[in-house]
């Protein structure tokens, strides 16, 4: 067990002490190692966006991180978007928009998403496309997505008021 | 002067007053999705589970001399090597219906795990479990490959030629005329023709001709293929993976495995998109002989580059088109030549581009020949009405140019020209009735239509398209429990949404609230056969089932309340979820209330729906898309879209548009990047998502649609299947809008800076 690294962070506001190879990625620990499967793997080399997390807020492909650098940050997940049964506004947004067929990308543009409103609460159109482009999606053509993100942004000004 | 007739019979009947069907809830299966515990294929864990990873072709065409694993199976963590040895030989080589599509039984098994040959760069040689997929992928690079390379053969215009190299020395090709005499790449000629093709041509007054090229493009889900098996040690084998159709993999692995089917359990998980490409399996039987050999659970996951090099591809196409009008603008002849790349076993989709080609038009004298030939590619799958959009790109392309020369606006020589109820198809069938008509009308009435589009190097371009539709089997369950809940047991892989299509028809059906109703797709253990998801079949022919599985509810409500009342059945009345009694009108039940009943009056309330409609609803939708071409880059910008289709009856609004807007995207992909760019030895270029640029949020505008509802006269709630028919016209629709705006007739896709520079003359 020598070349494991014993790696100390925060997971969706936990602390949490894992053990890991060097080679391995935040993707494949997250996922195979800490059972938070809601992170995606649909390339595992940046190009898809499903497996997008915060890594101290900063939004990040976690399969072009390696899980020794996560050590002493913070890196927020899907399964940390919702508190209990609270649903984050985007959530909301994302069901009542149809903004999901597959599901598989969904974790990766709500997390996306959410990096964008917390940085820039009023996103035009273009600018939530600018911001979502590292995201795939093959089955909704977009349209339900960008008007989920917008319909968030206004139900969280209307809340903000 | 046009005088344009309003087809005869083609009255919309006015829709039903739905309580349910229309409006647009909440899918059952969101809040898992949208929270990450929504479980997928890829996200099983096993006690005990080991990893499998793949040894693939790094040659296109090779015979296979020697393959030792001696070194691999040495490497500590390694529990398992398995190569084509390890499958069963197979006692007969049949026909295996998959659903959308199907292939020789041999040569499914030959692409699981190359035997005597590889025929592409990707192609499955040997594979191993380890404990971790890291030692997995070490023990690959200790396998020893012998090969013998051959020349490949990759551009199915040269795999025809006599001197080809062949990929199968026992391959014929077959026809109506039977099995040539040499083995032949051709694996199969077939014709499609009605009136006489002569005469038709000496009667047109306009006819063009044009030679039409498409390239090998991807489904392009995100989620790479997976399949995860525990093979017991009494040969029971149970297998969890993501797929369109559990019973079609429990059918392919009990024929490849030679297991009982009964000894087989296929539990699907949820799916990460498919559009055709996860119907043939390529993971599972190999999982499962891993497991056998390990006697432990074995996972496998694709890399991205995997799903691009080694699973199905739609076809890329070569078509010469050659159609004839009078200079009243009516066609009078087409006559067109199809050559489908297959990949390195038959199955292309030739047969389906050949129907849907002209499919929009009433053409009295048509010949279609059509070839389907194998090339060093992967083998081909089913991608999105499989093999119409290429077919449609030189249609509607030739439309275009057609109505240009009768002097004629596209949508009006589309119009006097639509297929209708009652028209003959050169494939032999006749039309039921159809919203051809409709959609090209309400084309015509759009804003978008209508509104200007006026500055240099912009254009607007239309096209149609048809598909046919599948009904395929479904069998459910519906079981009323004691509360007045409902629990829906499918066995439809749910791929975008049909688990709150399903129970909202069933809502409908029974008069209850779709919120008591839990869908859930079973496993093949637990539910009686069903069709794979594909085909545009499952809101139609698994809402069909629905509606079977209300009646039988609703009979027995009528029996418990008749028995209660001590009257007839036929004094008992049953709407909008209440029973009533005709003779007594203080005698009144509620669904709920009856369903509290049920234990004490006779027991479980089930209903069950297994049917197998045979009539299909064919959807046809009409594009209109404005470009803007960048003379400067060569970059085409798709400024606005239209799609406007024949949906039947939209059940959930939302999913259909969905669906459209879906389609839509994948049609614009491969109009304007998406390409299987292979080098001279038949390795791909592009074997990454970067690379093979679907599209991304800045490709693509919204996309509007315009849902026009003329409902299918054989479903009980108008259902056509919605969502293949939306990939068919934008190919055209594109190229035609491209063309507008350069004054430069395209040909061949994709329609990429560099083919649009080429085409303007500014690069060479």
């Amino acid at each position: 067990m020598s070349n494991y690294v014993q790696v100390e962070t925060t997971i969706n506001d936990e602390p949490i002490t894992f053990l890991c190879e060097p080679r391995q990625s935040l993707l494949e620990v997250l996922r195979e190692t800490l059972k938070l499967t809601g992170s995606k793997e649909g390339c595992n080399n940046g190009n898809c966006g499903a497996c997008s997390v915060l890594l101290d807020g900063r939004l990040v492909n976690s399969c072009l991180v390696l899980a020794v650098e996560v050590a002493g940050k913070s890196v927020t997940t899907i399964e940390g978007l919702a508190h209990g049964d609270h649903l984050h506004p985007l959530q909301k947004t994302f069901l009542e928009h149809a903004a999901l067929q597959c599901g598989i990308c969904t974790p990766g543009f709500l997390v996306a998403a959410k990096a964008l409103l917390d940085h820039n609460p009023h996103p035009s159109e273009h600018e939530i496309r600018y911001w979502l482009s590292g995201n795939l999606c093959r089955c909704t053509g977009y349209d339900k997505i960008v008007r989920a993100v917008q319909a968030a942004a206004q139900e969280m000004e209307a809340v903000a008021r | 002067m046009i005088i344009e007739e309003k087809p005869r019979q083609q009255e919309t009947p006015a829709k039903p007053a739905y309580k349910v069907i229309g409006t647009r809830p909440v899918r059952p299966d969101g809040v898992e999705k949208v929270i990450g515990r929504a479980k997928y294929g890829a996200d099983i864990d096993l006690p005990g589970m080991l990893y499998g990873k793949v040894l693939r072709s790094p040659v296109a065409h090779a015979y296979i001399r020697s393959i030792d694993t001696s070194a691999a199976e040495k490497l500590p963590g390694v529990k398992a090597v398995v190569t084509s040895a390890d499958l069963p030989r197979l006692s007969s080589n049949e026909y295996i219906d998959m659903g959308e599509g199907g292939g020789q039984l041999q040569d499914l098994h030959d692409n699981i795990l190359a035997s005597r040959k590889v025929l592409y760069k990707g192609h499955a040689i040997a594979s191993v479990a380890a404990t971790n997929p890291h030692i997995a992928e070490e023990a690959l690079s200790l396998i020893k490959l012998d090969l013998e390379e051959l020349p490949p053969v990759l551009d199915p215009l040269e795999a025809m030629r006599e001197d080809a190299p062949l990929l199968d020395d026992q391959r014929y090709t077959e026809s109506l005329a039977g099995r040539s005499s040499k083995p032949s790449n051709i694996a199969r000629h077939a014709q499609h023709a009605i009136g006489d093709i002569e005469a038709g041509f000496a009667q047109a007054d306009v006819i063009v001709e044009r030679e039409y090229r498409t390239s090998m493009v991807h489904q392009g889900y995100i989620e790479p293929q997976n399949g995860t098996a525990l093979w017991d040690a009494d040969d029971h084998i149970t297998v969890w993976t993501s797929t369109q159709g559990a019973f079609s993999v429990r059918a392919e692995l009990s024929k490849l495995l030679l297991v009982p089917l009964a000894q087989i359990r296929v539990i699907p998980m949820e799916i990460g998109g498919g559009f055709g490409g996860k119907i043939a399996v390529y993971l599972e039987p190999v999982a499962a002989l891993l497991s056998r050999k390990a006697g432990r659970p074995v996972k496998m996951t694709m890399t991205r580059a995997e799903v691009l090099e080694a699973t199905g591809p739609t076809s890329g196409t070569y078509i010469k088109l050659k159609m004839g009008a009078k200079k009243d603008g009516r066609l009078i002849a087409a006559q067109a030549y199809m050559v489908y790349e297959s990949g390195a076993y038959p199955s292309s989709p030739l047969g389906a581009g050949m129907s849907c080609m002209l499919g929009p038009y009433d053409i009295p004298n048509v010949l279609i020949d059509g070839y389907d030939v194998v090339v060093n590619k992967p083998r081909t799958a089913a991608y999105r009405a499989p093999g119409a959009p290429a077919a449609a790109f030189a249609a509607e392309s030739l439309v275009d140019e057609l109505a240009g020369k009768v002097g004629l606006d596209p949508l009006t020589f589309r119009r006097i020209n639509a297929s209708k109820l009652g028209t003959r198809l050169a494939n032999g069938n006749v039309l039921p009735r159809v919203g051809n008509y409709e959609c090209i009308t309400a084309a015509m009435e759009s804003e978008h239509w209508n509104a200007p589009l006026s500055a240099p190097w912009r254009g607007r371009g239309v096209a149609s398209g048809v598909w046919y539709n599948w009904g395929g089997l479904s069998s459910l369950t519906a079981s009323v429990n004691a509360d007045g809940s409902v629990t829906l047991t499918e066995g439809s892989t749910d791929i975008g949404g049909s688990r709150a299509t399903a129970a909202m028809q069933l809502a409908e059906a029974l008069g209850i609230p779709y919120e008591s109703i839990h869908p859930f797709v079973a496993d093949t253990d637990n539910i009686g056969y069903n069709d794979v998801t594909g085909g545009s079949r499952t809101t139609f022919a698994t809402g069909w089932a629905v509606y079977e599985a209300a009646q039988q509810i609703k009979r027995q409500l009528i029996e418990r309340a008749a028995r209660l009342w001590e009257c007839s059945e036929t004094d008992v009345d049953y709407t909008n979820g209440v029973l009533t009694c005709k003779t007594n009108p203080d005698l009144r039940l509620s669904f709920k209330e009856m369903a509290e009943k049920a234990h004490s009056t006779g027991g479980t309330i089930v209903g069950c729906g297994n049917p197998s409609p045979k009539q299909f609803g064919p959807a046809f939708a009409t594009h209109i898309v404005d470009v803007e071409v960048d003379p400067e880059t060569g970059k085409v910008q798709i400024l606005r879209y239209t799609a406007i289709q024949d949906v039947g009856t939209a059940i959930h609004p939302s999913y259909v548009e969905g669906q459209i807007q879906g389609g839509v995207a994948q049609g614009v992909g491969w109009a304007l990047n998406e390409v299987y760019d292979y080098d001279e030895q038949g390795r791909l270029r592009n074997a990454s998502l970067l690379d093979y640029r679907q599209p991304t949020t800045l490709d693509l505008p919204m996309i509007d649609t315009i849902l026009v509802e003329v409902p299918n006269p054989t479903h009980p709630y108008g259902v056509r299947g919605v969502g293949e028919v939306p990939i068919v016209p934008p190919l055209a629709a594109v190229a035609n809008a491209i063309a507008h705006a350069t004054g430069q007739r395209f040909l061949k896709l994709p329609l990429n800076p560099d083919a649009v520079l080429r085409g303007l003359g500014k690069i060479k």
